[in-house]
């Protein structure tokens, strides 16, 4: 590299050639949404908040109800568990609708993918920065319940993992989908972001038995990851059990739904070139 | 002409009943500056976003040093680059922070010394550490051409670059290009309809109306051509489908 008379290089910059996968541009987009949080107390503050108000809550409402509850009784923190893990598939879904829908409020898309960035590589990026925010918001409300109720979530043991993955994957899943529909119909479609979730909320069976729904909703139940999370976390803390169904239900599910979420983005991406929505999406 | 840095055949684009780029064919010649003139609606963003492979096309090809665009954009995304008042870089992250992560994107080696060096020739320094959000347009202007030269590209597409500008701060812009260029050697096709900017800068200018290339040459070619006193005039002939052969007696 040289330099010339005003100090400028002239050219013979290193740089790469674009070709594969990077994992450089995934640490790149990282690094812009740990800036973005950064910069800003109040995003971190509400990342924070919400699931600490709902583990306060509900660990109000389970103390009351040992004592009027005999199921509440024989596993006292079957309601705290589940609002700790219903927020880890909340957070994940939101964590990548959130990361993506910045790129759109900022009008920076244009500029993104007119570098070598790739699309597989952003969406990489907005899981990875799903899961940062996932622990940020979630495990605090975690810890928190240790002193406050004396309950911990981390003594569900190693199974604990295998219901955070599911229900992140789950979360992910929807974020793409979500992020899908946002490309394809524009900003009018951004509060799905807020709302699609909640909508899956009553047939997940957070906390209650899948027993308890209609026939027919039992079958809706059946398709989603979340229900048979919620089972087997059940299935451990009453029964002290691993069930081994519902864990394979659960993956085979996420497989199947995260694959759907990277179609539809992908597609969705493509349909936004072709009319044109990179350089005219934002506010 | 030496080999085309930019070769365009048959590109077209239809937005439902507009057909906002109508079979255009151009090439721009390597380590030289070539403008798409036209008024509102003309084609000239369109076109550069089909060039960028921000757009799909409807037909026709796009090859950038030797590349072809709408197959192997990846291949050459990092040898060009791109600015346009209508993309901000996100307004809470630093002007630094903006730059290091295209830096990062773009793969560069040596992204602070790079950062401090087009901090020097743009001006920008004193800003470094502000929110961009903050900036002027004329602030906001240079952090985008930063931003665009990060990788010193060997092809720049420039959407109106002095689109919002005051008169000294578009000159200062316009020097500044001139200059990067001819110590560089790249190639710029730029999109504006601002004759003297076009005037000043570019050998080659493509008239472009409804989609349609319907002239090309240099400027002084055209003005030549039309009969008038500078390409200001060009323009409002063009822009008003007034033909060059409605002049009797070019001069």
């Amino acid at each position: 590299m040289t330099e010339d008379a005003e100090g400028g290089w002239l050219g013979g910059i290193a740089h790469d050639t674009g070709g594969g996968f990077s994992p450089g541009r995934v640490a790149a987009m990282l690094l812009r949404y740990l800036y973005l949080l950064r910069s800003s107390w109040p995003r971190v503050l509400e990342l924070i908040y919400w699931p600490t108000i709902q583990m306060i809550l509900w660990g109000f409402m389970s103390q009351f109800l040992r004592t009027n509850s005999s199921w509440v009784a024989s596993a006292f923190g079957v309601l705290l568990a589940a609002v700790l893990l219903w927020d880890v598939m909340f957070r994940g879904q939101l964590g990548v609708s959130m990361s993506f829908l910045e790129e759109m409020w900022a009008r920076n898309l244009g500029h993104l993918f007119v570098s070598p960035l790739r699309p597989y590589e952003w969406v990489l990026s907005l899981l990875a920065m799903s899961l940062i925010r996932v622990i940020i918001g979630v495990v605090p409300a975690m810890l928190l319940a240790i002193p406050l109720y004396h309950y911990s979530i981390f003594g569900l043991g190693l199974p604990l993992i295998a219901f955070f993955v599911n229900l992140l994957v789950m979360g992910w899943a929807l974020g793409l989908i979500i992020t899908a529909l946002i490309l394809r119909h524009g900003m009018g479609a951004e509060t799905i972001a807020w709302l699609a979730i909640f909508i899956l909320a009553p047939v997940s069976a957070v906390y209650y038995p899948v027993a308890i729904l209609p026939g027919w909703l039992q079958y809706v139940s059946a398709a989603l990851p979340s229900a048979h999370v919620f089972e087997g976390m059940r299935a451990l803390m009453f029964a002290h059990v691993f069930r081994l169904d519902h864990f394979a239900a659960a993956v085979a599910l996420n497989l199947l739904y995260i694959a759907l979420g990277a179609v539809a983005f992908l597609w969705s991406f493509r349909s936004a070139r072709r009319r044109g929505a990179l350089l005219h999406v934002g506010e | 002409m030496t080999k085309p840095a930019i070769l365009v055949r048959g590109l077209t684009k239809r937005f439902k009943a507009t057909l906002a780029v109508d079979h255009v064919d151009f090439a721009v010649a390597a380590g030289t500056t070539a403008a798409l003139l036209g008024g509102n609606g003309a084609g000239k963003t369109t076109t550069l976003s089909m060039l960028l492979g921000l757009l799909l096309p409807d037909a026709g090809s796009v090859e950038i040093l030797g590349e072809d665009m709408l197959r192997h954009r990846h291949r050459v995304l990092a040898r060009m680059n791109f600015s346009s008042p209508y993309l901000d870089l996100p307004h809470r992250l630093s002007v630094r922070q903006n730059l290091e992560i295209y830096g990062r994107l773009y793969g560069l080696k040596d992204r602070a010394r790079r950062i401090a060096a087009l901090a020097r020739d743009l001006q920008i320094a004193d800003f470094l550490a502000e929110p961009t959000g903050n900036l002027s347009a004329g602030q906001k202007t240079r952090v985008a051409l930063a931003k665009a030269l990060l990788n010193d590209p060997e092809v720049l597409l420039l959407d109106e670059p002095t689109a919002s500008l005051d008169p000294d701060t578009g000159d200062w812009v316009r020097g500044y290009l001139e200059r990067w260029r001819t110590r560089t050697g790249a190639t710029i096709l730029l999109a504006s309809h601002n004759m003297g900017e076009v005037e000043r800068l570019c050998s080659e200018v493509m008239m472009l109306r409804r989609g349609k290339i319907v002239d090309r040459g240099s400027p002084q070619q055209l003005i030549d051509r039309y009969g008038r006193a500078n390409l200001e005039e060009v323009f409002l002939d063009i822009a008003r489908g007034r033909r060059e052969s409605e002049f009797v007696e070019p001069r």
